[in-house]
């Protein structure tokens, strides 16, 4: 049965140990599919493991640059990246938040400078704690409460 | 210390031999900022005054500095009049601004607006308040209060009433406070208490602040007594503002507990936390603290901006 659900890939990235339910965000942060990409991409969710369930996302022929997928740290920060060649796992690390965070997450503060549409600005965050993963509005300074609810 | 094109978004973008400092130049403005002197240091300079929100007493103030430091004022006071009206984002106004100027500063009804404005201008931008967020020179001119009126903030035992939670430029006022040693006492109704957070970051600079709601007891071995405007703006529904405001009132009553060098300060524009009868006892130096949002800002333009030292 695992083999079933778990097939390995020749060639690509296998991100692992994604919190359990977070797999689509995950997908989503990182602009999987794109408009470009042809890559084929599984997904596993509520996958059983030691240490309780978790989801895993394969991407093929497509090697994600580590600094692009830190960011799912947010959602995800126990999640892990394999690059996968000739179905050898020649990387292998665990993501780590990076120290900004651009784009990805609206400032819940409706206040801010950040939410208003005529701003030519991207929301911009400040990383001020990687595990458990916090962050701060660069614009306003408030701390967004629920960080996987603000996902844009 | 550089301070040439900085811009002053948060008073955390200064450390606090940096908030030293810009205090002690600030003290050699004064004779300056009554007219006793003549300086010339921003001649030739243009400040853009740019409040989409009316605040006249920051806007009065930054004015006075600029013209007493010989400089120019061009800019806007009424936001009716403004283009942002009409839709114009706030990063297209001041691109327009920086073009005709060599320093701004902003006063917007918005969060974090001043640090979106740091981003678009090339001169230096000086928030002068950003909604509920951050007001640096109001900190300044409060901590300078403070110093002229007690030699020092260190030591001093400093109460900060009214509303503790929605105003963070008493957030501001509380980390700036703490960095610089006083003892803190935080007054406040029950819903209105200073959020964790802000007293978690007191205690990092080893200050230990009591909460506490019964305002005759803190006054009793009080330096200072901070008021703050309990503002309906910053409320998120009416029948919560109608519940705490009225709270506390200042009046020769109450004061017969405090010593008699307490010193009551208050940015203004007070409404009705303190009685005008306490504006005749030694007591009030609200007037004199606006007064002396002159030279702490003539203190920044000059370092900031001016062409040599005075
Ligand atoms: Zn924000």
């Amino acid at each position: 049965m695992k083999e079933l659900k778990i097939q390995p890939i020749r060639n690509g990235t296998v991100i692992d140990h994604i919190t359990a339910g977070q797999a689509v965000k995950v997908l989503h942060i990182l602009g999987i599919p794109g408009s470009t990409s042809s890559s084929i991409v599984s997904v596993a969710m509520n996958v059983r493991s030691r240490i309780g369930r978790k989801d895993i996302v394969k991407v093929e022929n497509r090697e994600l640059d580590r600094h692009e997928v830190d960011k799912i740290a947010l959602i995800a920060p126990k999640a892990t990246i394999n690059i996968i060649r000739n179905y050898e796992v020649v990387e292998k690390h665990r993501v780590e938040l990076p120290d900004e965070i651009v784009g990805i997450v609206r400032c819940s503060n409706p206040t801010c400078i950040s939410n208003s549409p005529q701003e030519p600005v991207k929301s911009k965050f400040l990383v001020i704690s990687k595990d458990p993963p916090r962050i701060k509005c660069y614009y306003c300074e408030r701390e967004p409460e629920d960080i996987a609810e603000r996902i844009i | 210390m550089d301070f040439r094109n900085r811009d002053v978004v948060s008073i955390k973008d200064f450390s606090k031999s940096e908030m030293d400092y810009i205090l002690r130049y600030a003290k050699k403005m004064i004779p300056y900022a009554r007219g006793e002197r003549h300086a010339d240091v921003m001649h030739g300079k243009i400040l853009a005054s740019l409040f989409f929100e009316p605040s006249t007493r920051t806007r009065l103030s930054f004015e006075c500095a600029m013209n007493r430091l010989g400089g120019r004022v061009i800019g806007f006071a009424d936001p009716g009049a403004t283009s942002q009206r009409k839709g114009e984002s706030l990063a297209d106004t001041i691109r327009m601004a920086d073009a005709y100027s060599d320093i701004i500063v902003i006063r917007h009804p918005q969060e974090g607006s001043a640090r979106l404005a740091a981003e678009f201008a090339a001169s230096p931008i000086l928030n002068a308040g950003d909604g509920a967020g951050r007001h640096p020179t109001q900190c300044l001119l409060d901590m300078f209060t403070i110093v002229m009126e007690k030699k020092r903030i260190k030591g001093n035992r400093i109460v900060l009433l009214g509303d503790l939670k929605y105003g963070r430029t008493v957030h501001s006022l509380a980390y700036a406070l703490s960095l610089f040693g006083a003892e803190l006492v935080f007054v406040s109704p029950e819903s209105l208490r200073m959020p964790k957070e802000v007293i978690e970051e007191c205690r990092e600079f080893g200050v230990d602040p009591v909460s506490t709601s019964n305002l005759e007891r803190a006054i009793r071995d009080a330096d200072v007594l901070y008021v703050t405007r309990i503002q309906k703006e910053r409320f998120p529904d009416a029948a919560e503002y109608n519940r705490v405001v009225g709270t506390y009132r200042i009046d020769a009553d109450l004061l017969r507990h405090a010593r008699e060098d307490l010193i009551i300060m208050h940015p203004l524009p007070r409404v009705t936390e303190i009685d005008p009868e306490v504006d005749k006892t030694p007591h009030a130096v609200y007037f004199k603290q606006a007064f002396n949002g002159v030279p702490v800002r003539m203190a920044l333009l000059s370092l900031i901006a001016g062409g040599r030292k005075i």
